[in-house]
């Protein structure tokens, strides 16, 4: 397929549809607005459910109910609208449906403003919602990044039977670059798909089937079952710390004097600095994770070179990622953090700045 | 090779279409590019200012901190971003809207009376397609026959007099690029 | 012999909780019963709120759900748009419908949503222990407006099917009472009718129940029918708001 010059905003949307989702429900909020618009205007055309909710509360609700239906279904929202689903989230974890939340980061905390943010980190991948839960997280850091993990987050959601969090921002939600698509999905294809939640989704007695109760619920009044579930939701955390770690490494080699860490947007302008600094023979390395939950704190720790005097950690927030890598660092070599809030981004200049500091 | 473009001016001066039939064709020509738009609630009126990179390597930072090309439709776009320019980069302004122009020495500045110009033409909102021959006629960045190619392809049955109009204004910006 | 009285096959045969006196179980049988007359078990599904009657998806014997408080029209919204071959209702009493879910019944009933809600009105807040609700009636006192209810500081009691009857879009609602066998009877009707409605796609079904809470409003049952007849009646009035299918 060609390359289509594409917001990340639509372009996510467009990967959603094409991986199966044709349940679609939200509620305006900037600046992922034109991810909604989409969905208006193209669920129509595939016969999917656009439906755009009176609250935020009522989208993951919704969310909530078609999930328990074992169809691919699909929310997004920015960080004051991700705040408000959190209930919903954490009912979605507790009763272990797969679903997919799309969080284009703005400025906090409260309304904040519109500008790009990280400030959510923490929310996405500590909890955010009441009780012991993990969502997968997802963090892109170019439109086809966040329009390849569309498809991912779906298959994510479906294999676990659980919530799935793409965790953008305002910067590649608002941007466009050239993006390709995957081969959509038939209509054969995205039918047989709920099918593998047959054994426990809400659904029809079909004739001849052995009639089947299901019941989609978070709720376990005694103690002792309580305990169980969340053992054994931990028990499906520890697999997928397992299998779905995540990251990119960037010029990380034994050269090394410094080894950055940073995701999504951030990693964008670390490059461009490390970039320049290579041009002055100086060697810096990076370690994107991808994914953010779970977190690759070996990949970190492997990537401290013999020559790295520091580990620099930069985020479009106040430092919330760094804990996760002084968790992968261990004391080894000192980590320092240097972030932007408020919506205000940092340069690649600035970036460059901080870094020669440490040569 | 990397080249980063600023466009900006008022709302509704089109300078965001100008950054991103900048990108379409630098992606139609096989590059690397992207665009960054500023947003917010200033819809109309307001300023704007898009971020473009063309580029024949990944693109790292969509943030364009110091433009190579600057295209300022109005004066507070010259103010803001003009002393960010790199040396010896471009700076296309429209004499119209900026009557104190810029004065730096140390790069190349084309000034002409775009929004007269575009009135010439036939229509006020052709500037922004005005801006883009200005380009193509100094820089490399893109051809005309993408443009003109892009262009036709999704106004010809829509409408082929805007399309010529536009065409028009490419051609006659390419001869202010040019000198 | 003529079986006359039965357990409804859309019942499971897991007891009720309720307390004593209470008569949520007469409205889940009431339920079950027009869903099995409609012949709908193998297409019908449900939604449980938060409440006294948290654990209706237990006791209805096909697929359920369990919301959050208050948000069982969005659930359902979610349930019937993704299944659109089933049929689905919620089940919700005040505190759950009226307080923390009015935005979730107001706008699935404004979106003439394809499902049935079944509202249970016992004037307070049973599970959590006799709290007021929006439907405590003014100088009724409760664990939290242990003086009566003020209305100067409070407001007055919300009338659901009032509220809704000023939206355009849904199809039904009818209040009803579930306080005396004849009264049950009706209700069994508005039920029916309601589960009717919804099997043929017309659209918004409502009902209310008027209901008692013998627990928290330290009456026998009889007696809790009585106050209720006296009290609750005269404000929330029986009687069917809209029918479209009638006109």
């Amino acid at each position: 397929m060609a390359k289509i010059l594409m917001k990340g905003n639509e372009a996510v949307a467009e990967a959603a549809i094409r991986s199966g989702c044709r349940l679609y429900f939200a509620y305006p909020i900037t600046p992922q607005s034109e991810l909604i618009e989409y969905m208006a205007r193209m669920m129509p055309k595939v016969n999917g459910t656009f439906l755009q909710a009176e609250s935020e509360v009522s989208a993951i609700n919704m969310v909530y109910g078609a999930a328990g239906c074992g169809k691919r279904v699909m929310t997004s929202s920015s960080s004051p609208g991700i705040s408000l689903k959190m209930e919903g989230i954490s009912y979605i974890a507790g009763a272990q449906l797969p679903a997919v939340i799309v969080n284009v980061q703005r400025g906090g905390p409260g309304l904040g403003d519109i500008q790009p943010a990280q400030g959510d980190y923490y929310q996405a991948t500590k909890g955010g919602g009441h009780g012991d839960y993990r969502l997968i997280v997802m963090a892109p850091a170019s439109v086809q990044e966040f329009a390849d993990m569309a498809s991912d987050a779906f298959d994510l959601a479906d294999k676990y039977r659980n919530p799935v969090m793409i965790l953008a921002d305002g910067m590649l939600g608002q941007m466009m670059e050239p993006v390709e698509f995957k081969e959509a999905l038939t209509d054969a294809e995205i039918e047989e798909m709920p099918k593998q939640h047959d054994s426990w989704c809400i659904r029809p007695n079909e004739d001849g089937d052995k009639k089947h109760h299901h019941e989609i619920n978070s709720l376990e009044i005694d103690p002792v079952v309580l305990e169980q579930h969340v053992n054994n939701l931990y028990k499906k955390y520890a697999e997928i710390e397992k299998n779905e770690i995540s990251y990119e490494s960037y010029d990380v080699s034994d050269d090394n004097e410094v080894l950055c860490v940073a995701w999504g947007t951030a990693s964008r302008i670390v490059k461009s600095a490390i970039n320049e600094l290579k041009k002055d023979g100086k060697s810096v390395g990076m370690i994107r994770p991808i994914n953010v939950w779970p977190y690759p704190y070996e990949a970190i720790a492997e990537a401290i070179g013999p020559n790295v005097k520091k580990v620099y950690v930069f985020e479009l927030n106040t430092g919330q990622m760094l804990d996760d890598v002084k968790i992968a660092v261990a004391g080894k070599v000192p980590v320092e953090f240097w972030g932007k809030v408020g919506g205000v981004v940092f340069t690649p200049a600035e970036i460059k700045e901080k870094l020669e500091a440490c040569f | 090779m990397t080249t980063e473009l600023i466009c900006a001016g008022f709302g509704g001066q089109g300078v965001l279409t100008i950054g991103k039939f900048i990108a379409k064709a630098g992606m139609s020509e096989g590059k690397n590019v992207s665009w960054l738009p500023s947003y917010g609630p200033e819809m109309r009126g307001g300023t704007a200012n898009v971020s473009t990179v063309v580029s024949e390597e990944p693109i790292a930072s969509p943030i364009v901190s110091f433009p190579d090309v600057l295209v300022a439709l109005n004066q507070p776009s010259i103010d803001k971003f003009a002393p960010s320019i790199r040396p010896g980069g471009i700076l296309i302004y429209n004499t119209n809207m900026c009557p104190h122009g810029c004065k730096r020495d140390d790069i190349i500045k084309i000034a002409s009376p775009m929004s007269d110009i575009a009135l010439e033409i036939g229509n006020t909102m052709v500037l922004n397609m005005l801006a883009i021959g200005i380009i193509i006629g100094k820089t490399d960045l893109i051809r005309y026959e993408t443009m003109e190619e892009d262009l036709t392809s999704f106004m010809k049955a829509k409408n082929p007099e805007l399309l010529e109009l536009n065409l028009k204004a490419i051609k006659r910006g390419i001869e202010i690029g040019k000198g | 012999m003529e079986k006359i009285a039965y357990r409804p096959e859309s019942l499971t045969q897991i007891p009720f909780t309720y307390c004593p006196g209470c008569l949520h179980g007469v409205a889940h049988r009431l339920i079950a019963e027009a869903v099995d007359e409609q012949g709908l078990i193998n297409k019908m599904t449900g939604v449980a709120p938060v409440g006294c009657s948290v654990f209706a998806y237990k006791f209805f014997n096909f697929d359920m759900a369990q919301a959050a408080h208050g948000r069982a029209p969005a659930v359902a919204t979610g349930m019937k748009r993704a299944r659109p071959d089933m049929h689905v209702f919620t089940y919700q009493g005040d505190g759950d419908l009226a307080a923390i879910g009015t935005a979730e019944i107001v706008h699935a009933a404004n979106r003439g949503e394809q499902m049935s809600v079944f509202f249970v009105n016992n004037a307070i807040y049973g599970m959590t222990g006799g709290q007021m609700a929006p439907t405590t009636l003014p100088d009724m006192k409760t664990t939290t407006s242990p003086y009566g209810r003020d209305t100067a500081d409070i407001g007055h009691p919300i009338r659901v099917c009032e509220l809704l009857d000023t939206l355009i879009s849904p199809y039904y609602i009818e209040r009803v009472s579930l306080l005396t066998p004849a009264d049950i009877m009706k209700a069994k009707k508005a039920v029916s009718k309601a589960i009717q409605y919804n099997k043929e796609g017309r659209g918004f079904t409502f009902v209310e129940f008027i209901s008692t809470c013998p627990t928290n409003w330290g009456l026998d049952p009889l007696k809790s029918r009585d106050w209720a007849k006296e009290h609750m009646l005269p404000f929330f009035k029986t009687g069917c708001f809209r029918d479209k299918g009638a006109e």
